[in-house]
């Protein structure tokens, strides 16, 4: 084959690959990603079977343990709306209240049915300023 | 000393706008001396920076409580170590270590270039002068690290427990040692493409500097995922969080980078895509340092909200906007000598490398951005998790790890097919051999794509294996030695290469260990009382009693109470005890009781690992305090005013009661099959990667024998 007709094609064949895998990339991130949600935008609408993840502050003296059952509030992060949640699981250990976190689940009848170990506790920044005003 | 300190840091600023203005001025003018000038500047900025890193560190280190960043982030009872490491915990603390490591660096670098590239210099010293000028500016305009305390507090708030771990101290200056020294090939780089001197000097100068840089930040980037592997209580190395992330991308880039500059150090190829790369690396360096400081996206480290995001956004706009420029204007000089002559070559397989590599930086950065990406186009916020991660980059890596196999045998620009199934034909029947070993004796079979890479490390370490064998048997031959010697000289007088080698087989071990635990490991949550047991993978464990300590942390992390288990795990007939315990941090909010605060504050898992060769046992524990909580708050009551010392010995009567209660716990337990090769691999990474910088004593008896060349030249001349 003459060498610029091979260059011209194996530029298809690069270009053709990069827009195959930028299609890819798209499609699975779209179809893969959960929404992102506060106690609010989920108290207003909220599709029943669809899964969510629900991030806000952990509501004072809201965290009640039974056994492996965890149960607490999380409210929104500059408000006052607030829903409960139900998990099981390992609880991360910067876990406390007042903190920001974010948990995977369903709305069912009102509250927020978490999945298994889908709970995540920012880290208490290394700054600590935030940690005394909790 | 504070006001010594901030002194510092305003003379280095103005020190290193005078660095890079003189540095100019020299280029354009011709100016010999102001080039020197401008270079000596620079020494004088690390200098500066080093003074007042020493400052800081000694006030950290006598717990001076008038520095407000000593106040936040150390304590009297913070250990000695972490005392030593606190400073880069904090937000202005990790600014002056960035502005030190990056003119030490740059100090470094242009020290070693002072007789060279005479023309790139002074051009890359602006460069890096205005770097480190920016850095010195963010902490004298917004983030001092010497801001003092009008009220002195008798006690510090202490560093955040989670990071008193020896990992995690190491693993921020690591991290960022890799990040400035990224800045010497990006200065470089841009020097030369002003001058329009786009050969290969500009990269054989800083070449070593971007390997340092490199191996640092891969070290900085392993450290990280072993302290959360052994600190974080939830068993795993790697979690695809933006600010892992942040520290992978760079590393990435700045891997294609040093395949890439080997082509167009032998072929005089690719120079657009190497200058691209390197400011491609250095703006991901700029940006991992944004994402942690920023709080743009949501991760499990979030570092609060920072005053410099914007400033650092502007910075990474201007390297990017500007270098873009800059090559634009260059693209006549920067054209390739050599055409491509056939996909079957080395240089091919560099490209082919290089693109997959960029192709997973696409991805981990697609993915971290994916919050803002999906709400710029549809309004909502999402996000995507590891399970998206794992599943778009397995096949990317699977393709990485068949190039490192393929490519270190195939030769410059064109192979003979003769001679490619003479290299394989060995390294293919090990792969056979091993596949067939691997469905008979093994479950790998029930993880198609771990088989997959199983198959495609064994190809990588045995081509690794005989291009060592065979160098060997070749210099055992030409010199006459055993084989340790010979092997010794072959790696000593080719080590860019043989450290290569090295290197890749470590990476290849890196991702059985990455491929072996990601599939096949076994974890198990339970609750148990004491002498109740669990299975986990071939493991019977036994919660034995309960355990609890004042004032012995084992991990000496300085924490005043430690409540635990004891565990037996049996596996064929035989025992191991492991001690899974958690620290509890007082609590220093006025909420809780006088009590109460030592068992509400701060707790963090001290995990027990049996580390082994074919397989570690993890397990963290987490005690119920539950049983306690009534006797806790009757204490608070009943001993809200009494003295120090009697609250201590409620404490200890507490915890005294925990341990012979010996209450239900919860338990994680990970039976984790070769997750220690991922260690030693990054070790072997690290091995490799210093044998190919150590200087070669070869360059320097090259250059006398040139000498000597030329001499005899003009002697021959003459006759």
């Amino acid at each position: 084959m003459d060498p610029r007709r091979k260059r011209k094609l194996r530029l298809f064949v690069a270009l053709g690959a990069a827009v195959l895998l930028a299609g890819t990339l798209i499609y699975t991130s779209f179809s893969a990603s959960t929404q992102a949600k506060e106690p609010s935008d989920l108290l207003t609408a909220s599709e029943p079977g669809r899964s969510y993840e629900l991030t806000g502050k952990v509501v004072k003296d809201s965290i009640d343990k039974d056994g492996e059952r965890l149960t607490f509030r999380i409210r929104d992060r500059d408000g006052r709306e607030s829903l409960p949640v139900t998990y099981a699981g390992v609880v991360p250990d910067p876990f406390r209240e007042g903190r920001e976190v974010i948990v995977s689940g369903q709305l069912q009848a009102g509250t927020f049915v978490a999945e298994r170990d889908s709970l995540i506790t920012k880290c208490p920044s290394k700054f600590t300023k935030d940690e005394q005003s909790a | 000393m504070a006001g010594v300190g901030s002194a510092c840091l305003v003379v280095g600023l103005l020190t290193a706008v005078y660095a890079a203005a003189i540095s100019i001025y020299g280029a354009v003018a011709g100016n010999r001396a102001a080039v020197v000038s401008g270079r000596r500047a620079m020494y004088c900025v690390a200098g500066l920076a080093l003074t007042a890193t020493v400052i800081l560190q000694a006030a950290f280190l006598r717990s001076d409580f008038s520095y407000k960043l000593v106040a936040e982030g150390s304590s009297t009872d913070t250990p000695g170590f972490y005392k030593f490491t606190a400073m880069w915990a904090t937000q202005d603390g990790s600014l002056l270590l960035w502005a030190v490591l990056m003119s030490l660096f740059a100090s470094a670098v242009l020290y070693t270039t002072r007789r060279s590239l005479r023309d790139i210099a002074p051009w890359a010293t602006a460069v890096l002068a205005s770097i480190a000028g920016f850095f010195l500016l963010l902490m004298v305009g917004w983030e001092n690290p010497f801001e003092t305390l009008a009220v002195v507090p008798a006690e510090g708030v202490g560093l955040n427990p989670l990071l008193r771990h020896p990992a995690m101290m190491i693993h921020p200056p690591m991290l960022y040692t890799g990040y400035v020294g990224f800045a010497v090939p990006f200065a470089f780089a841009i020097g030369a493409l002003i001058v329009r001197q786009t050969g290969a000097d500009w990269i054989r100068a800083t070449r070593r500097f971007a390997l340092i840089a490199w191996t640092f930040l891969g070290a900085g980037i392993m450290l990280g995922a072993l302290w959360s592997y052994s600190e974080l209580g939830w068993g795993g190395y790697w979690a695809w969080d933006p600010v892992e992330n942040a520290s992978l991308m760079p590393w990435l880039i700045g891997t294609a980078f040093i395949h890439s500059i080997m082509v167009q150090e032998k072929r005089g190829m690719l120079k657009v895509w190497n200058v691209s790369l390197i400011v491609a690396t250095f703006a991901l360096s700029l940006m991992g340092t944004f994402l942690v400081r920023s709080g743009i996206l949501d991760s499990i480290h979030a570092f609060g909200a920072s005053t410099v995001g914007r400033q650092l956004l502007i910075l990474i706009g201007i390297v990017l906007i500007g270098s873009t420029a800059l090559i634009v204007s260059r693209l006549d000089d920067l054209r390739s000598k050599a055409k491509l002559d056939t996909l079957l070559s080395r240089e091919a397989f560099f490209l082919a490398n290089n693109l997959v590599l960029v192709a997973l930086c696409v991805v981990v950065f697609w993915g971290t951005f994916f919050p803002l990406i999906s709400e710029a186009l549809s309004g909502e916020e999402a996000s995507v998790g590891p399970p998206w991660f794992n599943r778009v980059t397995t096949p990317l890596a699977l393709v990485l790890v068949a190039l490192a196999a393929i490519g270190p045998v195939v030769p410059w620009r064109r192979a003979g097919r003769a001679l490619l199934l003479r290299s394989f034909r060995l390294p293919l029947t090990v792969a056979a051999v091993t596949l067939v070993a691997l469905l008979a004796f093994t479950d790998a079979a029930d993880s198609t794509l771990s088989l997959v890479m199983f198959v495609l490390i064994s190809l990588v370490l045995s081509v690794v294996f005989q291009e060592l064998w065979r160098g060997t048997r070749a210099r055992q031959t030409i010199a006459k030695v055993a084989w340790p010697r010979a092997l010794g000289q072959l790696i000593g007088r080719n080590r860019r290469r043989y450290g290569g080698y090295v290197v890749h087989s470590g990476i290849a071990l890196l991702f059985l260990g990455v491929a072996a635990s990601s599939a096949f490991q076994i974890q198990r949550d339970v609750r148990l009382s004491p002498g109740e047991s669990f299975e986990v993978g071939g493991y019977e464990i036994t919660y034995d009693r309960a355990t609890a300590e004042i004032g012995r942390d084992a991990a000496g992390t300085g924490a005043p109470i430690t409540l635990g288990a004891v565990l037996t795990a049996r596996r064929d007939g035989e025992e191991q005890v492991l001690h899974p315990s958690r620290n509890f941090y007082p609590s220093r909010s006025g909420a809780a009781g006088p009590i109460g605060r030592f068992f509400e504050g701060e707790a963090t898992s001290e995990v027990a690992v049996r580390w082994g060769l074919r397989r570690d046992l993890w397990a963290a524990v987490r005690p119920d305090i539950a049983d306690l909580e009534p006797a806790i708050r009757e204490a608070d009551s009943r001993f809200a005013d009494s003295g120090q010392d009697v609250q201590a010995v409620v404490v200890a009567a507490l915890v005294e009661r925990y341990r012979n209660n010996s209450p239900p716990a919860n338990f994680r337990a990970i039976e984790s099959p070769l997750v220690s090769w991922i260690w030693i691999g990054g070790m072997i990474v690290v091995l490799g990667a210093l044998i190919a910088v150590w200087p070669a004593p070869e360059t320097r008896l090259r250059r006398v024998t040139s000498i000597y060349a030329a001499k005899l030249g003009k002697e021959l001349s003459r006759v």
